[in-house]
């Protein structure tokens, strides 16, 4: 190796490093934003080092060298004005649409190296090349049109509810089999460059018929399931120029990806296999937000853990806390004081939502707080906690079911007119509660299944303490309050 | 099987076992950001299509290895860029905020 390869080398090397530190990072909210940042740095290493790599071997066509730096120039353009621009609701359309053209990018690197001349011809190309073109080109392309569907039915340009045809499944399982069928020719060498041309066509049609019977409300997951295949598919463009660091990033993103994918179905309380089944199983009833809601049918709500919850809270400028007779039941009154302490001394703002029937009579829930010394200035009543929850990040709903049921303003609910708290006006909703009973009333609460909100199933005095050490474990490195407490 | 494909096919699988080992506990607030920011990982196929189209002979070719590298640096930088900005979210509060209610906190994850 030259002194120039050698430091390529290294260069990759520590990019696959600073890559894996980078994700790591990503995990806590405290290191995340740096986590981006050193794989960030990792990308830019990357890149130099590939710069050094062409500049050293030379000879590059002046038009190829024209293209690549126009393509690279405009991309760049492109992506960071997108990112910038975008709205934070859009957000996971981009990033669908960024994995769109990595998936592009990778199925074009396998085709441009097998079939640009480099090689010798097409047909030629020996099994250890051969094959993972196949499967980066299957898999590049798959998810350059999925990512796309699933963007567009994110935007709304795509319907979001599920779309099914007869046939749909059919069609799937043909173009697959054509896919496979077409880079088995491709290793055999026989009509390779019609096969090659027939398997990125068959994988387009896949990715379409894929995504499209799959509902909008589950389209974070497939986002997330098709960016773990762009990661393989960019690990396969690896293998067949031979270049580590896209074999290390595409691996790490492959498998990171996937489990990531396998967390987030569990926190939407779907199966992965539900989700994907929308266009494998049988698509009789995949439930979509658009569709009609079968009363029989689970309320699809959101379980998540106390560490979940915590982030939330710790991260919070405003928590209204809404008790509700769970907590007294519970005598969680102490554990929860202990919390909104803990809360305060990181600089969130604590308040109480007291509603007129909290407890068991009227003023009963203002009496239990008072007794576990929360001073009374930070205790609301119905009024003044409907004008602050909408400005609320988090709304804590402990133990209280029907006081924050939004059927009541439907004047043809049993509940209709009972004045409520607005728990739902607050920028999100966290539901502490024993199990996905109904309350006194014996109705459902659309409140659980409204997607900002998260149900943490567990009795209201064990919860609040888990949350409570969940935050304490959360703030346990900066023991320093990072803003003075607001004087009460 | 040559040397360099068994060592390339040694590095994918010790990297697939990195890549399960280093995602375990993430807190559902961090889904969509950590989603975001391996997806501008694997945008590091830029160097793949940096490669391809510098090695490239056919006119065609060049052009197509062209599209990949808008491709790529689309998704590599837009992907950072975009992470980041989900990420100012958590960022730890200077100014107390009592005057200034109403911004949403990072409870609220764009699904």
């Amino acid at each position: 190796m030259s002194a120039a390869q050698t430091a390529v080398r290294l260069a990759e090397l520590l990019a696959a490093v600073l890559f894996v530190r980078g994700l790591h990072d990503l995990r806590s909210p405290r290191t995340a934003r740096r986590g981006n940042l050193l794989s960030a740095v990792g990308m830019g290493v990357a890149v130099a080092a590939v710069t050094v790599q062409v500049l050293d071997e030379g000879g590059v066509h002046p038009l190829a060298l024209l293209l690549l730096l126009g393509g690279v120039a405009a991309g760049a353009v492109a992506g960071v004005v997108a990112a910038r621009r975008t709205r934070i609701t859009s957000m996971p359309q981009l990033v669908s649409l960024f994995n769109t053209v990595g998936g592009g990018a990778a199925a074009l690197v396998a085709v441009v190296d097998a079939s640009g001349g480099t090689h010798g011809a097409l047909s030629d190309l020996p099994l250890s090349t051969s094959v993972p073109v196949g499967l980066d080109v299957l898999l590049g392309a798959v998810t350059f049109s999925g990512s796309l569907v699933a963007a567009g039915k994110l935007q709304g340009v795509v319907p979001g509810r599920p779309l099914t045809f007869p046939g749909g499944r059919p069609a799937s399982a043909a173009l697959l089999a054509l896919a496979v069928a077409a880079s088995v020719a491709l290793a055999g060498g026989w009509w390779a460059g019609p096969a090659l041309a027939v398997e990125a066509l068959a994988a387009l049609g896949l990715g379409v018929l894929l995504v499209l019977p799959i509902g909008g409300a589950d389209m974070p997951v497939v986002i997330s399931l098709l960016n773990a295949v762009t990661g393989t598919a960019v690990a396969m463009a690896g293998l067949v120029i031979d270049n580590t660091v896209l074999i290390t990033a595409g691996a790490l993103v492959g498998a990171s990806g996937a489990i990531l994918t396998q967390l987030m179905a569990r926190a939407m309380n779907r199966s992965l296999l539900a989700i994907i089944s929308g266009g494998f199983g049988t698509g009789d009833a995949p439930a979509g937000p658009a569709g009609p809601r079968d009363p029989t049918a689970p309320a699809r709500v959101r379980v998540v853990t106390a560490d979940d919850v915590a982030v939330q809270l710790a991260y919070a400028r405003t928590v209204v806390v809404i008790p509700g007779f769970g907590l007294a039941a519970a005598r969680g009154q102490q554990a929860l004081v202990d919390l909104a302490t803990t809360l305060e001394r990181l600089g969130v703002t604590v308040r109480y939502a007291v509603h007129p029937v909290a407890g068991r009579m009227p003023g009963h829930m203002n009496v239990l707080l008072a007794e576990a010394r929360v001073p009374y200035e930070q205790v609301l009543d119905l009024e003044g906690a409907n004008r602050l929850l909408p400005h609320a990040d988090v709304a804590l709903v402990v133990g209280a079911n029907d006081v924050v049921n939004p059927l009541a303003r439907d004047p043809s609910s049993p509940i209709g007119g009972m004045p409520v708290l607005d728990a739902d006006a607050a920028a999100a909703v966290v539901v502490l509660k024993r199990s996905l009973g109904h309350g006194y009333a014996g109705l459902d609460n659309p409140l659980f299944d409204d997607p900002r909100t998260s149900m943490l199933l567990a009795d209201a005095a064990t919860g609040l303490d888990g949350l409570r050490a969940a935050v304490d474990a959360l703030a346990m490195p900066a023991a320093a309050p990072r803003r003075a407490p607001l004087p009460s | 099987m040559s040397p360099s494909l068994f060592a390339d096919t040694a590095v994918f699988v010790l990297a697939l076992l990195v890549g399960v080992e280093v995602i375990s506990k993430v807190p559902v607030a961090l889904h969509t950001p950590l989603m975001s920011g391996a997806n501008a990982v694997h945008g590091v196929v830029l160097v793949g299509a940096v490669l391809v189209t510098a090695a490239a002979e056919d006119w065609w070719a060049q052009a197509l290895g062209g599209l990949a590298c808008f491709f790529a640096a689309a998704n590599a930088l837009g992907g950072f860029v975009v992470t980041d900005r989900m990420l100012e979210m958590f960022r730890a509060r200077s100014v107390p905020a009592t005057g200034t209610p109403g911004v949403r906190g990072p409870g609220e994850v764009p699904r």
